[in-house]
């Protein structure tokens, strides 16, 4: 199809900002590891609870400095506040023993979907000291503004 | 000036389509300006309508009624006027896609307002709608397949009837726009018949919400082209004539409405990013198909923008920017479509961080979401399909839009303008401080955060009362328009090809070409991923009632 000159200029100078996008989307994710949280770990949603590790939630120390959080999303809370020394890794893992929740904790990176049967997991160094909020960003019902968590970072 | 007004029993049929959207527009207004008043903690509301039923009432009378009623009236409209009167049965198909989707609604409506439905409009399982809402949705959904069919086959009989002729732009948008609804609707039919019917009516116990999420967003990404096709059909070919000028190409509007088609189509996994059970390679492969819409919509900004340059050099414009003095900046025709053509602009880029891999991290779930497609539909759109009614309206009536009317109408651009930038603007900026989407008033027990939220909350329900009000001008002018106006002749800008424009080449209206290789991207895209979801898929859900 022939096409006008000024057409053809545009068209590469688009085609060329999609490469560049997508070099950097690409080099970012599989030269640099930043996925996206895609646990592929799959649970039965009405058996959390007996379900290890989600039948003991809580933080547990797992190295230097070095945390796992388990915790189970559910209408409408997120469990038991939870205390971390300041600079520590902590990996959360999360599932959800009714609908689907989110799971964000503003002022950081930290934010993924948490749906019935799947386990989620992010990780995240807490280099600041403070107290931070763990909120539901998925309408999950009636109480859904009043889903929230609690990380002391000391 | 073409004066001939469309058949009359067609226009009773837009008519129709159009005035049930705009019942849908102020209704879900009222609700839009409740919500924005108990966002900010102004307002608590009175015993027994909850906020996240007004929620679900607001997203599925503005995001699927107004638009879907609206582009099907607007686009019968065009067919009848560029392909010649409808026959009988492209028509009687017409009426009846029009009846089942109003009982559909009526169904939806009355669940939503008995409070059997307050699942919002994505009614994402395992929350448990009543049966009845699911079965209305789909009413809608099948009512418009037939309406679809019956463009079809007008579209067919004009193809016979004028052998190895290029067919009409605006008829071969129009198909293409039905074509793409009626592949992306796929997706949401079988989720809502094979998947929460059944377990909504308690036949089968649970459901693999993985699998109805992925099909649903099989189906939510191409809806949001679905909303946009009809809007460029409008800048494409009604907004060249209005203006004075040609449409720069007949093949390449054609040709990006193919691309439209095949890039819009096979992708959902990005709304999905920051889900478990998606293997991050097959997330990165449908983010790659997701920025490929990039081209055709660079394309159409080039195709506009060369109309509006052309078409203001013939009128004498000097200088590198003089022809954007020659653009009719008071008529309403242009200026409401040309507000929303601007705003499309950030809108557009906000839209690409949406679907990006990583920046999707910071934003996910939040207000700049709902902040995203308050621009893209809400203002881009929503316009544009305005500006097309100051015309359509008066033209299927048999009335004017007269000189007040019109005045009024570029009040009610600006009103709409001025009203988005801000609650808009408040949404994207609080958005990137965390702040939740699709959440009813809260501070979180007073977290200094949470706190800091509220002046923008504040500023997002002063902005949704400016939309409110600028619903009820609109209103005004639908009403008076369809009653009240003069009576008398407004023209259906249709606009015509440059002279100096290529011959269109026929393969761009070789349908079981591009049908096929929608089909091969498709299967691409999804059967890996749908076989993977299908096979490692953890035991089912029950339902939720959480409200």
């Amino acid at each position: 199809m022939h096409m006008h000159k000024y057409e053809k200029i545009w068209l590469i100078f688009g085609g060329i900002t999609l490469i560049v996008f997508l070099s950097v989307i690409g080099v970012s994710a599989f030269a640099m590891g930043h996925h996206p949280p895609s646990d592929m770990t799959t649970i039965d949603p009405e058996k959390v609870k007996e379900t290890a590790p989600f039948d003991d939630p809580g933080l547990k120390k797992i190295g230097d400095n070095e945390y796992e959080a388990v915790m189970v999303a559910q209408a409408f809370m997120f469990g038991e506040p939870l205390e971390v020394p300041k600079g520590a890794t902590v990996h959360f893992k999360v599932t959800s023993a009714d609908v689907v929740h989110g799971f964000s904790i503003p002022g950081t990176n930290v934010n993924m979907m948490v749906t019935p049967g799947h386990i989620n997991t992010i990780t995240h160094t807490f280099d600041e000291a403070g107290e931070f909020l763990i909120i539901c960003n998925e309408y999950c019902g009636v109480g859904h503004q009043a889903m929230s968590g609690r990380i002391e970072v000391n | 000036m073409e004066t001939t007004l469309i058949n009359r029993k067609d226009a009773k049929l837009s008519l129709a389509h159009i005035y049930v959207g705009f019942i849908a527009v102020l209704l879900g207004g009222i609700a839009g300006l409740l919500q924005t008043f108990v966002r900010s903690g102004a307002i608590t509301l009175p015993a027994g309508i909850g906020y996240y039923q007004l929620l679900t009432a607001h997203g599925v009378l503005l995001a699927l009624v107004f638009t879907t009623y609206f582009i099907i009236g607007f686009l019968y409209s065009g067919i009848s006027k560029t392909t010649g009167t409808l026959a009988e049965g492209p028509r009687k198909l017409g009426w009846a896609g029009y009846y089942v989707m109003t009982t559909g609604t009526v169904i939806t409506t009355i669940m939503i307002l008995t409070n059997d439905a307050s699942v919002l409009y994505t009614f994402y399982a395992p929350l448990q709608a009543s049966p009845w809402f699911y079965i209305g949705l789909a009413l809608v959904v099948i009512g418009s397949w037939i309406s679809g069919a019956g463009m079809f086959r007008q579209y067919r009989n004009w193809k016979k009837a004028n052998p190895g002729q290029l067919s009409p732009l605006f008829s071969f948008m129009a198909v293409m726009t039905m074509l793409l609804w009626l592949i992306a609707t796929l997706g949401v039919a079988a989720t809502v018949v094979l998947q929460l019917i059944p377990w909504s009516f308690g036949w089968v116990d649970t459901i693999n919400v993985l699998l109805s999420r992925t099909l649903f967003w099989y189906f939510g990404h191409p809806l949001v082209y679905f909303w946009l096709l009809p809007a460029y059909i409008c800048w494409y070919v009604i907004i060249p004539k209005i203006i004075g000028g040609k449409i720069f190409s007949d093949s390449l509007a054609r040709l990006s409405f193919v691309l439209f088609l095949l890039f819009s189509i096979p992708v959902g996994f990005h709304h999905q990013l920051l889900e478990s059970g998606v293997s991050h390679t097959w997330k990165f492969i449908q983010v790659t198909l997701t920025f490929m819409v990039i081209v055709p919509s660079l394309m159409t900004a080039f195709s506009l923008f060369a109309t509006f340059e052309l078409s203001g050099r013939q009128k004498g414009a000097r200088g590198l920017f003089g022809w954007v003095k020659k653009l009719p900046w008071k008529d309403a025709r242009f200026f409401a479509p040309f507000m929303g053509m601007l705003i499309f602009i950030p809108a557009g880029a906000g839209g690409i961080i949406n679907a990006s891999n990583q920046l999707n991290q910071v934003i996910h779930n939040t207000l700049w979401v709902t902040g995203h497609f308050h621009l893209t539909v809400a203002t881009s759109v929503a316009l544009t399909f305005f500006g097309i009614a100051y015309w359509l309206i008066p033209h299927l009536t048999g009335r004017t839009l007269t000189k007040k009317i019109n005045l009024l109408a570029n009040i009610q651009t600006i009103i709409w303008v001025v009203g988005m930038a801000m609650m808009s603007g408040a949404m994207h900026t609080v958005g990137l401080l965390g702040a939740p989407r699709r959440t009813a008033y809260t501070t979180y027990s007073d977290y200094p955060d949470a706190l800091g939220w509220i002046p923008y909350e504040v500023a997002m329900a002063v902005g949704g009362s400016f939309l409110f009000i600028g619903i009820l001008v609109l209103v005004y002018i639908v009403v008076h328009l369809s009653f009240f106006a003069p009576k008398g002749v407004e023209a259906y800008p249709i606009g015509e090809v440059a002279d100096q424009a290529e011959r269109t080449p026929a393969i761009l209206e070789n349908w079981k070409l591009w049908i096929s290789v929608c089909v091969a991207l498709i299967l691409f895209a999804y059967t890996i991923p749908i076989m993977e979801i299908i096979e490692n898929a953890p035991p089912g859900s029950p339902g939720f009632r959480l409200w």
